[in-house]
């Protein structure tokens, strides 16, 4: 039985892993390497870095955290924020990294997807989408991490994941932002909108707040794996504690 | 004592060579078929397309090297692929170490593909290997082809169907999964591999 995945994901800025809100208020909560080491020791299934200002400073990802990060952990890690070419995500993969994501790039240039799955292969590509609802309808935002170039990407989420899912990526992270931060649970409508629309592996983003939303998304959503940040980082939730409630309602998961 | 990680320049060989640092191990990464052929213990990982690295090994003139390489050779994910005779991924041409076909997982609504994440060992032989490894033990998968469960095959996973997660022939062993990426059993399998008899 394949295990749900739970993955904590980590933003980085200057080398050091911070929290808070997006380009205001940011607070230093360590090392990407400590943190890194810390998580997969208490069992994290896999781990997600995003280089928050890589996008709004217009360069590349770094790859000295990264390589950093490859050197000492043995679970997979995925690295966002940045990847605009073939080459970056080229670069990010022989650092180490197990995948990469690409989300405003990726709508910029949906060939993007094609290019690096055609190199690296699809296992290697995911696809990251914020989703916010508009009008009763799920569109897809642009710039998320930049406030002043934040733009409804003009294309409605079912269609884009669909797309990006025909186009090569092997994993859809949808990041439901009307939840982000909020901790009320994962948008389960919606991801269960978006699973029924694709083969590849969909995993949820944002709203966990506690242990029944994990329950939740899994059960009602079918998710292949739960990504959170702020309920990891603060320990209100920790993994192993996380995933010892799941498997006593009968949720795989890797213990 | 002289360890040599294959680099086709296909995929990830870092994690792997990482890996086996960690171990203690000092492994030399190369391309170059007479280093490899005078390995004592040769590690092939891989990620990405099997026509792309058929294609590779061949214009590195590494085929004959990897197919004639009689000590212990552990294939990693694609690289246990190729050990087989044929891939139906662009019906690439496998080293032929293993026979079988390399065929593609199907997927279905419950089953989304690649298969990607943790799943569990089913041992089905002992071998030095999986020693010290228990049945059922998860390891991290990444992949949307498999090989058959055959003779050859020492742990299997199920993924819908069953298929080879460990193969062994002789001196020629294969991991479908990541040990590099599996946590403490990952490194309990690469230790085991480095502790065989040369």
């Amino acid at each position: 039985m394949l295990a749900r995945r739970i993955i904590p994901c980590l933003d980085v800025r200057g080398g050091r892993v911070v929290k808070g809100v997006r380009f205001r208020d940011h607070i230093d909560v360590g090392d990407p390497v400590e943190m890194a080491h810390a998580y997969s020791a208490e069992g994290a299934d896999e781990l997600v870095f995003y280089d928050i200002t890589a996008s709004p400073e217009g360069r590349g990802p770094e790859l000295g955290w990264i390589e950093a990060v490859a050197r000492v952990i043995d679970i997979p890690f995925c690295v966002a924020g940045g990847i605009r070419t073939l080459d970056h995500a080229l670069a990010c993969l022989t650092a180490g990294a197990d995948k990469v994501s690409i989300n405003s790039p990726a709508l910029e240039r949906p060939d993007l997807t094609e290019e690096i799955a055609q190199v690296a292969g699809s296992q290697c590509v995911v696809v990251g989408v914020d989703s916010e609802q508009v009008e009763g309808q799920w569109r897809v935002r642009q710039y998320t991490g930049d406030p002043s170039r934040q733009k409804d990407a003009g294309r409605l989420t079912l269609d884009w994941i669909a797309e990006a899912q025909s186009r090569g990526a092997g994993e859809i992270v949808l990041n439901c932002m009307d939840r982000d931060g909020v901790r009320q649970g994962y948008d389960i409508e919606q991801l269960q909108a978006a699973r029924s629309r694709l083969s590849i592996p969909l995993i949820a983003s944002g709203g966990a707040g506690s242990a029944e939303h994990f329950r939740d998304v899994f059960d009602q959503a079918d998710v292949s794996g739960a990504l959170a940040a702020s309920v990891f980082h603060s320990r209100k939730l920790t993994v192993p504690d996380l995933k010892q409630r799941l498997a006593r309602w009968h949720i795989p998961v890797r213990l | 004592m002289s360890l040599v990680v294959v680099d086709i320049g296909v995929g990830n060989t870092a994690s792997m060579v990482w890996a086996l640092e960690r171990l203690g191990a000092r492994p030399r990464l190369s391309a170059d078929a007479a280093c490899i052929a005078d390995a004592e213990q040769l590690v092939f990982p891989g990620v990405g397309a099997a026509g792309f690295a058929a294609e590779r090994i061949e214009a590195l003139g590494l085929t004959e090297v990897l197919h004639a390489f009689n000590r212990p050779l552990l294939g990693v994910c694609l690289g246990m692929q190729m050990l087989f005779e044929r891939s139906e991924e662009g019906g690439a041409p496998g080293l032929g170490r293993l026979a079988g076909t390399v065929r593609r997982l199907r997927p279905s609504p419950e089953r989304p593909s690649p298969h990607m994440g943790w799943n569990r060992l089913s041992k089905r032989a002992d071998d030095p290997l999986l020693e010290g490894v228990e049945d059922g033990t998860y390891a991290y998968f990444v992949h949307g082809y498999a090989a058959p469960v055959t003779a050859d095959t020492v742990a299997s996973c199920t993924y819908g169907e069953p298929f080879s997660a460990v193969v062994r022939r002789g001196n020629a062993w294969g991991c479908q999964f990541h040990p590099e990426r599996s946590g403490p059993v990952g490194a309990r399998i690469l230790r085991n591999f480095l502790d065989l008899p040369c």
